[in-house]
């Protein structure tokens, strides 16, 4: 097989992980700002991922370039929303979990 | 690679019918908004994965929509005042 | 193997969206039920992709998950900070929401497959219809020709019933301020510098994509707004002189625009809405144009909810005093 279909391949089945832990997280971790980590781990790496292994795929420089800007403004909107939400969450008085509930 | 791809924007979805439990259990409107956060991103992730699948790139356009637009609503939520606990949630969020 | 992964999908996904339609209308809390909405938008957009639509689905993508989303959130914001308390529909309209709900959707069911089995079979639909007179339209993609062209007069009429929607809120009462206390946050400021530069280059690219791709003035209108939304969230606001007759104009010039591109059909002895040959591309360019502008303003008037004074800002800045009502 085509080294090319075997890196995608690996990068591909790579990102399925990152994905779940940021749905395992979201139902598991005790309070919102955990939460918030597990989301950004999807974000990033689990998008990143799909991304490089889509990129490899494509046929032209274009096309990756376009995978790419989608990837780099998921991960814009991602950081800047999950700041924000912690931001709104910490001003409503929710107190971090301290690990003595 | 087509069904690498098909298999996992199946799997993309599961974490997404998975994550609506979270909508339901709160306790706290953020837990809600993050969840329909990651929703956004994971969908990007499907749009991608379908594109590459069913080999038609103009499904691409769409996840760059999603991506653009994917903090606006959140950005609605932060601007709002949070309206007072009711009292089930308090004792949700002291119970969780 | 590809067949059944895919068909599983296909059968996850409409199962998923009844799930998300009914819960949204019977949640207990109204926030929980704007939040599962958004969902089910974003769900929506991937099956209008599974179903081959991509117009469809960029126009659920922004508006769906985008607009209606900060619309919804910034209504209930404003319903719940007068109502001083959290809102929830009583448990008596949830049950008739559900069971009227239920009625109407077998009615509807019952009567498109009832409908179904009596349409004539015409092999490939109105596709090749279309295609046989693509290139008499102007444009070289089938969605806008249909849109813009052969059935221009739908989209004429949806033009107006936004223009509509738009006159009818600003009817009900005048603009509130949109933020209830500053948001002061120098990551979202930074965000918005990078954020509506790419907004406006992805509407403009939407907008030229319409002519030969999926795209068009709708999509290329709902990234604007969002694009507008992100400026009022930071606190922006039109000056008063802007928001008079600057601002009306605006709005109507894209209805106005295509009305006049619709008349000039029965002013050179056409029908209505039947363009002079050699002059449909440009028509339709100036005419998308234009409509993107309007209903971008438009979208925007529907989530600042309110009419401008022409006294003050539009929409009125957040008062100091709202800090307070926090504690």
């Amino acid at each position: 097989m085509d080294p090319r279909d075997i890196l995608s391949i690996v990068f591909l089945l790579a990102a399925a992980p990152f994905f779940l832990a940021g749905t395992i997280g979201l139902l598991r971790f005790p309070d919102v700002f955990c939460r918030l980590h597990a989301l950004t781990k999807a974000d990033n790496l689990g998008l990143g991922l799909i991304v490089i292994g889509l990129a490899l795929q494509a046929d032209t420089w274009l096309q990756s370039a376009r995978l790419l800007l989608i990837w780099l403004l998921v991960m814009l909107s991602g950081a800047t929303v999950a700041h924000l939400i912690a931001r709104t969450a910490l001003r409503a008085g929710r107190k971090p979990w301290s690990g003595r509930s | 690679m087509t069904e690498l791809c098909a298999g996992l924007a199946l799997f993309l979805l599961v974490t997404i019918v998975l994550g609506l439990i979270r909508i339901r259990r709160g306790p706290s409107d953020a837990d809600r908004m993050l969840s329909a956060q990651l929703f956004g991103t994971t969908g990007v992730a499907i749009l991608l994965l379908l594109g590459q699948a069913t080999d038609r790139s103009f499904w691409w356009d769409v996840a760059l929509v999603f991506a653009l637009l994917s903090a606006v609503t959140a950005i609605a939520f932060v601007s709002r005042t949070e309206p007072a606990e009711t009292a089930q949630e308090q004792r949700d969020e002291h119970g969780s | 193997m590809t067949p059944g992964l895919l068909l599983l999908f296909d059968l996850l996904l409409p199962a998923v969206l009844l799930w998300l339609a009914w819960r949204s209308l019977t949640s207990s809390d109204l926030f929980r039920a704007v939040i599962l909405f958004i969902a089910f938008s974003l769900l929506l957009a991937l099956a209008w992709v599974r179903m081959e639509a991509p117009d469809v689905a960029l126009a659920e993508a922004a508006i769906g998950a985008g607009v209606t989303g900060a619309l919804l959130l910034v209504a209930l914001a404003r319903i719940e900070s007068a109502a001083g308390r959290r809102l929830s529909p009583s448990a008596r309209w949830r049950s008739a929401a559900l069971v009227l709900t239920g009625t109407a959707l077998l009615a509807a069911a019952a009567g498109l497959l009832w409908s179904l089995r009596l349409l004539p079979t015409m092999p490939g639909g109105l596709g090749p219809l279309v295609d046989r007179h693509l290139a008499e339209s102007g444009v070289d993609h089938p969605v806008t020709a249909v849109l813009l062209n052969f059935r221009g007069y739908d989209t004429l009429l949806e033009v107006g019933v936004l223009l509509l929607a738009a006159i009818a809120i600003w009817c009900l009462d005048e603009a509130v301020p949109f933020l209830q206390q500053p948001l002061e946050s120098q990551l979202l400021t930074g965000f918005n510098r990078m954020m509506l530069p790419i907004l406006l280059l992805s509407s403009g690219y939407l907008l030229w994509l319409g002519s030969h791709a999926p795209g068009g003035a709708f999509q290329a209108a709902s990234l604007l707004a969002a694009g507008m939304l992100l400026a009022l969230f930071s606190g922006a606001s039109l000056p008063a002189q802007w928001s008079g007759l600057p601002l009306r104009l605006l709005l109507v010039l894209g209805f106005f625009a295509f009305l006049a591109a619709a008349i000039i059909g029965p002013l050179t002895g056409r029908a209505l809405l039947h363009y002079p040959p050699a002059w449909e591309k440009p028509l339709i360019l100036l005419v998308e144009w234009l409509l993107t502008l309007s209903i971008a303003l438009i979208l925007t008037a529907a989530v600042i909810g309110g009419r401008p004074t022409g006294s003050r800002l539009y929409p009125p800045p957040s008062s100091p005093s709202a800090e307070g009502r926090r504690q």
